[in-house]
């Protein structure tokens, strides 16, 4: 592909992918906004991937230290954005809860 | 080696984990599939972790999966041990922790050989994942109270943090052209860059008051995700799993934070530039005294009353009251008491907190009611219970010249008397004086809410 090819390429995808992020937020509860923030935290812990191909393929001593911190930093995004998004999620599961009122 | 065979796997496997990412953002914005969402999008970032091993080429496989336990680790132990009322900060220190990772990337990639183009977006990505970073820990740490959490302010501020902006970007600027008439070399100019744009967020973050902090967070997820995605681009073959992911959270995080802010009445350019909390009013003076009450006399109020509107806060949240809120809610129902839950959008830090907390504790959905739709019912309401709440319930919002003014808040003061449930006689976490406090229709009871409203619920059952 050319320089060219390539930068429309990204153009299309960058405004379908915006579009995508817009609709499926809009028109959201005000209550799930907290959820949601932290559920679209951990999906940009998707940079996990690209610090490890940027660590494997690192040459340099720097790039090797960079590039473990990235994946530390990276991995701890994916796991803490999971772990925390699961927890408030939790208690939106009406089932297997303590009984609360009847309805 | 033999991995290199899978890695066509690759690329159906990362538009794989794209559609699982929005199949589980769909779900996570209704409330029930919520809870499967992120299962969705764990499901699929697992496996495009996995897949990511066999990239062509790849070394330091050990020194990756290393890392990937040290991190891994770290962010699960911690995100498990955190109480629920923390919640807040620990989103801002994995977003930040994310911004970190994007900026380590970009510079990895500046390090190495670019050409132009990638090496602009890799400069950019840098710029945004690092404000992204500093930002995200400040806010953290306000949070958290491991700092002050009222605005830093100094004279000439917005002038400085431009100059710090400015002073980054000519220097990413050098890192791509590379001009031969520079003063310093070349090399010097990756890392100023970088301690540059660090320095930008944690300029841009210390003037924001704690009371803002929510908005903060949402736009600095939002600069993750753009972050991310832009550092798609910095690689020899771009990765196009992280641009999709980057920038659907890069436009849904925009979104959020437009909402957010919209919520509390704010402006996002006020937000970042207005130091929100840092100025008193002058002459702002308060009537009256604050006049405090016994929880017998509360429960004689409450259980002769029709109608009782709880407006719960931060304060609910760190004392853990809501098993109790709850049990008291049960209690009046039983004696023919009507009793509403008003939720203000930016209760407690986050948008949702609230909500989130009494779920936890059974309340059911039905009882709980926006601002909006709460306000117009106080006139009429006999007792308010603002268990923990203080700015969101602040009438100062509807005077002009103080730093609230604009606000939407709850109206608790027009109901016929008001319990104001408080530790102490502190002020908010805006810092400003509570004219309700001084009001003549309201009383203080002091004390740690959960241990307040558990009385309260024995002295209810009294009656």
């Amino acid at each position: 592909m050319t320089e060219m090819t390539m930068l429309w390429t990204a153009v299309y995808i960058t405004m379908l992918a915006a579009f995508t992020g817009y609709v499926v937020i809009s028109r959201v509860p005000a209550i799930l906004h907290t959820p949601l923030m932290s559920g679209s935290n951990f999906i940009h812990g998707i940079v996990l991937v690209g610090a490890m191909v940027a660590l494997g393929l690192a040459t340099t001593p720097v790039e090797r230290v960079v590039g473990f911190v990235a994946v530390i930093l990276g991995a701890a995004n994916v796991t803490g954005g999971y772990v925390v998004t699961e927890r408030i999620l939790q208690m939106f599961d009406r089932s297997g809860k303590k009984p609360g009122k009847e309805v | 080696m033999k991995m290199v065979e899978l890695s066509w796997l690759i690329d159906p496997i990362y538009i794989v984990t794209i559609f699982f990412f929005i199949i589980g953002m769909q779900r996570m914005s209704h409330p029930l599939t919520a809870r499967s969402g992120i299962i969705w999008a764990g499901a699929a970032m697992l496996i495009a972790t996995a897949v990511t091993f066999f990239t062509p080429d790849l070394t330091n496989l050990a020194l990756v999966a290393i890392a990937i336990v040290i991190g891994g680790g770290f962010g699960y132990i911690a995100a498990k041990r955190v109480a629920m009322t923390d919640m807040p900060q620990m989103i801002a220190l994995y977003n930040g922790m994310g911004g970190g990772a994007a900026a380590g990337i970009s510079a990895v990639a500046l390090l190495g050989t670019t050409s132009a183009a990638t090496g602009s977006l890799a400069v950019v990505g840098g710029l945004i994942g690092a404000v992204s970073f500093s930002g995200s820990l400040i806010a953290f740490l306000k949070l958290q109270g491991w700092m002050r959490p009222r605005p830093v302010t100094f004279p000439g501020q917005q002038i400085a943090n431009m100059a710090v902006l400015v002073l980054a970007i000519i220097s990413g600027v050098f890192i791509i052209t590379q001009p031969a008439w520079i003063p310093l070399s070349v090399a010097l100019y990756l890392p100023l860059f970088f301690v540059l744009s660090l320095g930008f967020g944690l300029l841009m973050t210390l003037p924001i008051g704690g009371a803002d902090m929510p908005v903060v967070i949402s736009m600095y997820n939002a600069f993750t995700g753009l972050a991310v995605a832009l550092d798609g681009f910095s690689f020899a073959t771009p990765n196009y799993a992280m641009v999709v992911a980057g920038i659907i959270v890069g436009a849904a995080g925009s979104l959020l934070t437009i909402n957010m802010a919209r919520a509390m009445n704010r402006s996002l350019p006020n937000v970042f530039f207005g130091a929100f909390g840092a100025t008193e009013e002058k002459n702002a003076q308060i009537q009256g005294s604050m006049k405090a009450i016994e929880t017998d006399d509360v429960a004689v109020m409450l259980a002769y009353a029709d109608k009782v509107i709880i407006a719960p806060g931060y304060g609910m949240a760190v004392a853990q009251a809501q098993q109790k809120v709850k049990e008291l809610t049960d209690l009046l129902e039983n004696k023919n008491v009507l009793v509403k839950f008003a939720i203000h959008p930016v209760a407690g830090r986050m948008p949702g907190h609230m909500n989130v907390l009494l779920a936890e504790a059974g309340v059911s959905y039905d009882h709980l009611f926006d601002r909006d739709e709460i306000n117009p019912e106080f006139p009429g309401t006999d007792v308010v219970l603002v268990i923990g709440a203080n700015d969101v319930v602040n009438p100062a919002a509807h005077r002009q010249g103080s730093p609230l003014f604009g606000m939407p808040i709850l109206d608790v003061e027009q109901a016929k008397n008001v319990i104001v449930f408080k530790r102490g006689q502190g002020k908010g976490f805006a810092g400003i004086e509570n004219d309700l406090f001084y009001r003549d229709n309201t009383r203080m009871l002091y004390g740690d809410a959960q241990e307040t409203v558990g009385k309260l619920v024995q002295a209810v059952k009294k009656f």
